[in-house]
């Protein structure tokens, strides 16, 4: 959920007189009629991508290595940016050999003023397009599509006495933003972090600094030398585990375990967790095709078009040249995977993809939920 | 399955209907190969575009505010004269056709776009790319064919009306957006048919209202106003260059079915059609214009109407990467490959549109056509 923290802001905007207000939409429509087909904003954004008013875009001012693969981004937003509260994440949109990818990225600085540079820390994960986009050939100067921060993973305004962070390769980047935003401070902290190596240790120098000043106890757990951190390593190195307002951040499995660790305790509520890995989607043969505003799921195999798939069970389809060519048949992916039955490319999307398909001549490669 | 030929020379005799479906093969190869090379260069092509059209049209429109000046007239009207035509052809076209689709940038993309255009996307996107594409040159199919108001091919019956033919293509050559919306709209066969009543042709008549209305209040009312004591200079100039833009685009599409050396295909030949049968139709009933860089772009890349109708919805600055591959396989197949210069194509379809409106001379050899080689019948 996004979080309006400038609702103050926003009161007075509509406690202003409204003669000016009105005169100022007069005078959009007026531009608007002047530039007709285009919006002013069409042309304005050619010259001022981050100006209020403008669809939420931020540009790349700097990337800094942190790691071999990993690398922290720093990113001027768009006026219209509302801010963000420590750990939370913020989707990101960046083109990609030509092709706008949305990914979610952790905000890996403290909130400051709302127009101030953010960061995020991206780990390149192998064949990763967006992050080793961003780790490996990002430019300064560069637009990115950003939306506003979501996310709950996020410590209460006042610090609990005593907090556990566990925390594995780039799932550090949240904990990081919470412990530069100081919500953190006069807690007793203790952080258990995996990583490979020493080197792979996203933020290890500041990090070994925090510990170092007392503000915080550090845990690195070298994985490739000493292997997974178990349940049992836990309870040993931290013995009061389950008495910490605990925030995890990692690999599903990692999270699993330890959701039903504390589950098991009854201490569910205890525990904070935030999976970093976006949804995987698993391309197959033929699958469940879900047309969500029509209410309707039907069972389609791999080689039928989902134009027809709609039709037969009754629902009302766009539809145009049946080959093709017209594009008048595109519906919204909203999550699922097709393949093309022309050339057999696949197609995936999770939500916030915006990915529209032909649905004369894609036919399901696993689930597909349509919104239409 | 058949591919039936109208000319007493059937241009398709040598190929069997192995051929013709290697021919598709082949072309979809051509089309996955460029597919999986799209990518960063082609984003930064259409971007660079857009921004070059937006650029002139603002610098033109800010130039014409001061056109009771003549230089300023001259230097405004030029300019937007040339924004106009990059923003229906190589941008708009092209755009409306999907072809950006892939970029999953929702500012460029043929969902959302509206062009500088009395006929609304929804429904020129309709009669072009559904209708106009699927069937092309199919005599009673595609309306392309001479519009409606026209015959282009000896095939399509005479009708005394034709006899005005010449006159009427002038008139819509020089009004030709409305032509276009009118045709989108089937603004003759709905009237005809008694369907003015039908709610589903009244909202999109509606719908062509709304967009002539916002179109003539920008550049017939609002821009003259804004150019305070330039206004009927202004007006001028915005009259002027839709003209240019009307009567360029004309050119350009009449060239791209209507010139000699196109054939034409009757309804009967493509029930049934296979996708080889399919692109072998787009072959033989398309035309291109050679000529510069400069012209390809002008014309939306309608310049290379083959590839364009082989490949609706790839990018149009790749088509021509693609001529040498796709002549080779016009060559190999002993295809004609249609093409000329502009000048020539104008003349060559003007021509046509003058003599068909006159009977045939002596009356076709019926017989002899109906049995015209068929192809790819089965055990042919």
């Amino acid at each position: 959920m996004p979080v309006c923290r400038h609702h103050r802001e926003m009161t007075t905007t509509v406690q202003r007189p409204s003669a000016p207000a009105s005169l100022r939409r007069g005078l959009l429509r007026l531009a608007a009629a002047v530039t007709t087909p285009l919006l002013p904003d069409d042309y304005l954004d050619l010259v001022a991508p981050l100006r209020a008013g403008a669809d939420l875009r931020g540009r790349i001012l700097e990337v800094r290595p942190e790691t071999q693969d990993a690398a922290t981004v720093v990113i001027q937003p768009g006026r219209d940016w509302q801010g963000h509260r420590p750990g939370q994440y913020v989707r990101l949109g960046v083109d990609v050999n030509g092709v706008r990818q949305w990914r979610a990225y952790s905000v890996t600085s403290a909130p400051g003023d709302r127009h101030d540079p953010i960061t995020i820390t991206v780990k390149a994960i192998p064949g990763g397009l967006v992050s080793n986009q961003l780790v490996r050939h990002a430019q300064p100067g560069t637009i990115v599509q950003l939306d506003q921060a979501q996310g709950d993973f996020v410590p209460p305004a006042t610090p609990p006495a005593r907090v556990l962070l566990v925390t594995a390769g780039s799932g550090i980047t949240p904990v990081m933003g919470m412990l530069r935003s100081g919500a953190l401070t006069g807690a007793d902290v203790t952080l258990v972090h995996s990583a490979p190596t020493a080197a792979d240790v996203i933020f290890g120098a500041a990090l070994r600094d925090l510990a170092a000043t007392g503000s915080l106890r550090l845990v690195e757990r070298h994985t490739r030398d000493a292997g997974q951190l178990s349940l049992a390593d836990l309870a040993a190195l931290v013995p009061d585990h389950l008495e910490r307002e605990t925030w995890a951040c990692g690999p599903a499995g990692l999270l699993d375990a330890l959701t039903a660790h504390w589950t098991a305790a009854g201490l569910g509520e205890r525990l904070h967790t935030e999976q970093f890995r976006p949804t995987i989607i698993a391309p197959g043969e033929g699958g469940t095709v879900t047309f969500g505003r029509s209410g309707v799921t039907v069972a389609a195999d791999g080689r039928t078009p989902l134009l027809e798939a709609g039709e037969a069970a009754g629902v009302l389809m766009p539809s145009g040249c049946r080959m093709g060519i017209c594009y008048g048949c595109v519906l919204p992916l909203r999550q699922g995977a097709v393949r093309d039955l022309r050339n057999g490319s696949l197609t995936t999307a999770v939500p916030g993809d915006g990915v529209l398909v032909q649905t004369c001549v894609s036919a399901a490669a696993g689930p597909c939920d349509l919104e239409h | 399955m058949t591919v039936m030929q109208r000319k007493p020379a059937n241009p398709i005799a040598h190929l069997s209907s192995e051929d013709i479906e290697e021919i598709g093969k082949e072309l979809d190869a051509i089309r996955d190969r460029v597919l999986a090379d799209l990518g960063e260069r082609d984003a930064r092509y259409i971007r660079r575009l857009i921004r070059t059209q937006r650029g002139l049209e603002l610098g033109s429109r800010a130039v014409l505010l001061f056109s009771l000046f003549p230089p300023a007239w001259i230097i405004g009207t030029a300019g937007l004269s040339v924004a106009k035509i990059l923003e229906n052809m190589e941008i708009g076209h092209n755009i409306l056709h999907g072809q950006w689709d892939w970029m999953r940038d929702p500012k460029i993309h043929s969902t959302t776009w509206e062009w500088d255009h009395v006929s609304p996307a929804e429904q020129w996107k309709h009669s072009h790319n559904e209708l106009h594409h699927r069937y092309t040159n199919v005599i009673g199919k595609d309306n392309d064919l001479g519009y409606g108001i026209m015959r282009v091919d000896e095939d399509q019956r005479w009708h005394p009306l034709y006899l005005g033919q010449p006159v009427w293509n002038l008139i819509n050559a020089f009004f030709f957006e409305y032509g276009i919306a009118a045709y989108d709209l089937e603004l003759g066969r709905n009237l005809k048919k008694g369907r003015h009543r039908d709610p589903a042709f009244r909202a999109r008549a509606r719908a062509v209202g709304r967009k002539i209305r916002r179109q003539v209040l920008k550049d017939y009312v609002l821009h003259p106003l804004l150019s305070g004591p330039s206004f009927l200079s202004t007006l001028a100039a915005t009259f002027t260059a839709n003209l240019v833009r009307n009567l360029w685009s004309h050119s350009v599409i009449m060239c791209g079915h209507f010139p000699e050396g196109v054939e034409t295909f009757e309804k009967t030949s493509i029930e049934g059609e296979t996708r080889g049968e399919w692109y072998l139709r787009q072959m033989l009933g398309s035309a291109n214009i050679s000529g510069s860089r400069l012209l390809h772009i002008m014309s939306g890349n309608l310049s290379h109407q083959i590839e364009h109708h082989l490949f609706p919805d790839l990018p149009s600055n790749r088509y021509r990467e693609v001529v040498p591959e796709v002549r080779a396989l016009f060559d190999r197949y002993g295809l004609k490959y249609t093409t000329g210069s502009l000048p020539r194509q104008v003349f060559s379809a003007w021509k046509k549109v003058i003599r068909l409106s006159l009977p045939n001379r002596r009356p076709r050899d019926r017989a002899s056509n109906r049995s015209a080689p068929a192809l790819g019948t089965s055990g042919a």
